[in-house]
């Protein structure tokens, strides 16, 4: 289960609303390297995950990824919240205004809705790790693309922060898939599925 | 600046999440070092720290986890409080 903070895992004080950025940010909401996609990737391959302490990290990170939905989710929402009619018509923010207002729904920035092809849960713990690092990796991409849009120091220090958390997540991947493979046969990792096959050693 | 927030406040909350922040990070580094005892102290203190952060905060100006909202004031205050959203945080 799980318990609710009620605070933001970093500050989030924007002032300035700016829906061109709001349409650039939400993809890090619901686009194909946002941070729905990694909460849902970590927290559903976990249960494949026959190592303890590899599905306590899958636990651990994909419970940051959700504060880090919520964060980006609160970007958006302070960038748009109270923007004008004009300022919806003239900067593009027309087309996702007429089906959501201003709520806030998981798109990408193009507009495509969050689906769950966009992360796998293939139920093999070294692919499973191995797309993870990749995950982290495209994320971090993304927010270095949003960083190189933005000139707002609000928008800045909160976007710097998750992509920082990409790197530290990634880093912890990595071990994890170090403990998966000393649990393996040094000689041929790819021998068993150790979350299928019932030869064990 | 949250204009619903006084200064006190504001520092609070800002020193919850600076040590909720590393009590998080150890947590991640023990999962992959579950033997690193060092790391297990320096994760003990900051939790310790942020605990007892917490439940001042919950004294001062409302809870932030139901597990502190238990008040012994009229109101429940757990609803009323700022959303992290319109800047409670």
């Amino acid at each position: 289960m799980w318990n609710y903070e009620r605070r933001l895992q970093f500050p989030v004080k924007i002032t300035q609303p700016n829906a061109k950025l709001a349409q650039v940010i939400i993809s890090q909401y619901g686009g194909p390297d946002g941070e729905m996609g990694a909460s849902m990737r970590y927290l559903s391959q976990r249960y494949a995950m026959p190592y303890n302490e590899v599905a306590g990290l899958l636990t651990d990170i994909g419970t940051e990824e959700l504060a880090h939905l919520e964060m980006v989710a609160t970007i958006v929402h302070q960038l748009t919240k109270n923007l004008s009619m004009e300022e919806i018509e003239n900067s593009g923010f027309a087309n996702y205004y007429v089906d959501h207002t201003i709520g806030i729904w998981p798109q990408a920035a193009g507009g495509v809705p969050f689906n769950a092809n966009q992360f796998q849960s293939k139920g093999d713990p070294i692919t499973d790790l191995v797309e993870d690092m990749a995950a982290e990796q495209k994320a971090r991409s993304t927010y270095d693309n949003i960083l190189r849009l933005i000139h707002d120091q609000e928008v800045c220090e909160p976007i710097r922060f998750l992509r920082a958390r990409e790197i530290v997540h990634f880093q912890r991947f990595g071990e994890g898939l170090r403990i998966v493979q000393d649990n393996l046969d040094s000689k041929n990792f790819y021998a068993f599925n150790p979350a299928f096959d019932r030869c064990k050693n | 600046m949250n204009p619903k927030m006084s200064t006190e406040q504001e520092n609070m909350l800002h020193n919850i999440g600076v040590v909720g922040f590393v009590a998080l990070e150890m947590a991640l580094y023990l999962d992959t070092h579950p033997t690193d005892r060092e790391a297990m102290e320096y994760f003990n203190h900051y939790m310790r720290l942020k605990n007892q952060m917490t439940q001042e905060y919950a004294n001062k100006f409302g809870p932030l986890t139901l597990s502190v909202a238990d008040n012994s004031s009229k109101e429940w205050k757990w609803a009323l409080q700022p959303m992290p959203w319109e800047g409670g945080c």
